[in-house]
């Protein structure tokens, strides 16, 4: 029996290794499972589409509904002005859904339990906002940091408490999502090793080994939902960002 | 006379029948709701709490993270930590509010987070 270690499935291994200069720039499962995510999003919504049916088949309603649903999401959020986020949101939600639903697959590695791509993924969120904010308003977008209805006296300190909650953003961002990823996947091996442990440990332990299996079955169904969740919950919180570059401040 | 009730009649009919069902699945979906509702509103309520947390200590860590930055700049140790450890602490209060929409967006007219 392996020993089990609930890490393990974190590890970033090379598949092809790529050096340049003093840059590893290897192929890594990493790599491969990101490649795979954008691959099957692309796929599905190629072969989903390629009917252009007036009346949806099946998969062309499941990628109209997917549509329907960033969609209303970004227009209720954003406003309609949104809408030219939408490519932006989309990729994102279905990228971090897709991921999040690969991670479930036993050996299958879980890209958006890694920091480093989370925090790549809200960075680009708040590099959009603060670019595209000073773009159209120009340094009127610093208005956001100034709320309205503040003393005169108190602004300075208000609009520095404001920067810090604005800069702290990608940070809850990007942590909610791996936080949850990497707590979930922690907690399925550790119950699912608990399995193989008293499965080992005789008859007595073989009947034992029912309750963490039954526990693992339950876990894996609140992943699930928590890896919808969480994609939701990321391109929700996008659209709000988007919305304060849009209209910073009124 | 018959007939002619027979095309009216199935109408008003399906109407009722359909309000009568209406007024059940209202009834039903109430219900089960209140009674199912626990176990969803814990998991909600632990992504809740989840969701806070990160965005308190999000607050904080930036503040920490931008007071070290000023020192090693002005070299004014203690101090910058100190101030913006305590912005940083504000910042993340103001978070918390904000994400458990106690608190609107800063300037008036916008939508508040939920």
């Amino acid at each position: 029996m392996a020993v089990i270690d609930p890490i393990h499935q974190f590890e970033i291994r090379p598949i092809v290794p790529i050096r340049i200069g003093d840059l590893d720039l290897s192929f890594t499962n990493s790599s491969l499972f990101m490649f795979l995510t954008v691959a099957v999003i692309t796929g599905f919504l190629v072969m989903a589409t390629s009917g252009r049916g007036l009346v949806p088949g099946r998969l062309q309603s499941v990628a109209e509904m997917g549509y329907e649903f960033v969609a209303n999401m970004l227009r209720s959020s954003a406003g309609s002005e949104g809408m030219k986020f939408f490519p932006l949101v989309f990729s994102l939600f279905t990228f971090v859904l897709v991921a999040n639903l690969f991670g479930l697959y036993p050996y299958w590695f879980t890209v958006t339990s890694h920091i480093i791509v989370t925090f790549a993924l809200a960075m680009l969120v708040i590099l959009t906002v603060v670019i595209y904010g000073f773009m159209r308003h120009g340094f009127g977008f610093l208005k956001l940091f100034v709320p309205a209805g503040v003393p005169m006296a108190l602004i300075p300190l208000v609009t520095l408490i404001e920067v810090v909650s604005f800069l702290s953003r990608p940070i809850s961002l990007s942590v909610r999502l791996f936080a949850n990823m990497l707590a979930g996947h922690i907690t399925l091996k550790v119950f699912a090793g608990f399995v193989t442990m008293l499965g080992a440990a005789g008859v007595l332990g073989a009947f034992g080994a029912v309750l963490p299996l039954a526990m693992t079955v339950a876990l894996t169904a609140l992943e699930l939902l928590v890896g919808f969740l969480q994609a939701y919950v990321f391109a929700v919180l996008t659209c709000m960002y988007l919305n304060d570059a849009i209209h910073p401040g009124h | 006379m018959r007939d002619g009730n027979g095309e009216g009649r199935p109408d008003a009919e399906l109407a009722d029948r359909r309000l009568e069902l209406e007024r059940r699945l209202a009834e039903r979906r109430a219900g089960p709701q209140t009674a199912d509702g626990s176990g969803a509103t814990r998991r909600g309520d632990f992504g809740q709490a989840f969701r806070l947390a990160t965005e308190f200590i999000a607050g904080i860590l930036v503040g920490a993270a931008i007071g070290w930055g000023v020192d090693r700049l002005f070299g004014s140790s203690p101090w910058g930590l100190i101030v913006f450890l305590l912005l940083g602490f504000a910042a993340g209060v103001l978070n918390v509010l904000r994400s458990a929409g106690l608190v609107g967006e800063p300037g008036a007219g916008r939508r508040r987070r939920d």
